[in-house]
């Protein structure tokens, strides 16, 4: 952490997984099918937690919660919400 | 043209792995907020979800200096914020463009215990943008009525359901005389975001409200939640609209349904979808009671019609 004159150092540093490794709350993993996959970016755009890459259509599953938003709003049905082992 | 899916920026304010439930609709509209707003803001939160959601002392979810107030001082706090910044740059001790104040506050705070003070703030026209994200109950104490909550809605302190009808907060705001009002949510994130712009860039008071299908409070699947949004938009009972110094517009697919190019959705399939109905819809007097419901819709959008014909 950087070092702050004490009259103003914050309680709190903005950073990820202030909530935890959240990947770990998942019940369904969202899988993505490249083969079917047209990039349009919807998936990223409602993901509240902001793990999808709008380049790639990666997943961070570290933080992942598996809401599933992402595979209702998919207008190709390229996501498939898989049971986590 | 509203922002298209593509065009909203890369930036991201609000942290991966958050404290938030998955599918959370706050998080979900403060994402697209944070696009809009960037870095250079003050956020100032009152106890919600969304303070919840912060995480964990001492990391911090959302990519802002973070303010926890009391419940009832939104507004004022807000206005104490903004006229130091104005006063700093005045002196010289501040430079470069001032960092945009903003309030997240849930509904609670906002159309019950903080009504006080953002109606006070609005009426002396302080520089901030007041955001409610409106989840339509006291989420984060387990669900309990509030303003927003409408007719019908089963809550902890509702449970046969709200006996009366929510209040219109946006067009409460609107009265107020401040320079910009505007409704969101969270299935229109173009809209959203070129909303929270236009916001950014009038001074004085602007009052923001996003509906935040809640999935926890409205007892649906928690992938529904845009579902929920787009269903709330579809049948009128939300309406998206803005208004530039008093002067309103409506917005699509709102627009269609108040000019009569479209009719709303029926409100029965949106009322169907949510658990907190299901009492409603079981009972014997359903009928009566469904009626009501679309009764306080078809009057609000006859309502919002005729006001946004008052010009002067
Ligand atoms: C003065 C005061 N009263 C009650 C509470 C308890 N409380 C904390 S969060 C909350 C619910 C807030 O509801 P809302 O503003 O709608 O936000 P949501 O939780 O729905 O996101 C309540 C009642 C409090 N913290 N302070
Ligand atoms: S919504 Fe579906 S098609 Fe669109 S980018 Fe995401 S995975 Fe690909
Ligand atoms: S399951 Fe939810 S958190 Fe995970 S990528 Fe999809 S939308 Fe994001
Ligand atoms: S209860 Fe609702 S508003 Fe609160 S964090 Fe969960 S999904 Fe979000
Ligand atoms: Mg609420």
């Amino acid at each position: 952490m950087k070092s702050v004159t004490k009259a103003y150092r914050p309680i709190s540093w903005p950073t990820k997984g202030a909530g935890g490794d959240t990947g770990s709350w998942r019940v369904r993993r969202p899988v993505v099918n490249t083969q079917i996959c047209n990039k349009c970016q919807i998936c990223w755009v409602f993901c509240p937690e902001a793990v999808i890459d709008r380049n790639e259509i990666t997943i961070d599953y570290r933080y992942c919660k598996g809401c599933g938003v992402c595979a209702t709003e998919c207008p190709t049905g390229a996501i498939s919400m898989e049971k986590e082992e | 043209m509203t922002t298209s899916i593509k065009q909203l920026p890369d930036i991201e304010q609000v942290l991966s792995g958050n404290g938030a439930c998955g599918g959370c609709p706050a998080t979900m509209a403060l994402r697209i907020v944070g696009k809009a707003l960037g870095p250079n803001a003050i956020m100032l939160l009152t106890p919600s979800c969304s303070v919840a959601s912060m995480g964990m002392t001492p990391r911090l979810g959302y990519n802002w200096p973070c303010i926890n107030i009391c419940f009832a001082t939104a507004g004022s706090s807000a206005s104490g914020i903004t006229h130091a910044l104005e006063i700093m740059q005045e002196k010289g001790r501040l430079q470069g463009e001032l960092p945009t104040v903003f309030t997240w506050v849930g509904d609670g705070g906002t159309y019950d215990i903080g009504f006080q003070a953002l109606s006070a703030a609005a009426e002396r026209n302080d520089n901030m943008i007041f955001f409610c994200y409106n989840n339509e109950a006291y989420s984060n104490t387990g669900v309990q009525r509030s303003g927003a909550t409408p007719r019908g809605s089963y809550t902890t302190t509702t449970p046969s359901g709200k006996r009366q009808q929510k209040k219109n907060m946006a067009l409460l705001m609107l009265e107020h005389n401040i320079p910009y009002v505007a409704t969101a949510t969270v299935a229109y994130p173009g809209d959203l975001y070129d909303k929270v712009a236009k916001a950014k860039s009038i001074s004085g008071m602007k009052y923001i409200e996003i509906l935040a299908p809640c999935y926890l409070g409205w007892q649906f699947d928690m992938p529904e939640t845009v579902q929920m949004s787009r269903m709330a938009v579809r049948s009128g009972a939300w309406l998206l609209w803005e208004a530039e110094n008093g002067k309103i517009s409506f917005n699509k697919p709102s627009a269609s349904i108040i000019n009569g190019k479209k009719d709303a959705a029926p409100v029965d399939e949106y009322l169907m979808k949510q658990g907190r109905f299901n009492r409603l819809l079981k009972g014997p007097d359903a009928a009566q009671r469904i009626a009501e419901i679309q009764g306080d819709i078809d009057r609000e959008i006859a309502f919002m019609r005729e006001r946004a014909q008052i010009t002067i």
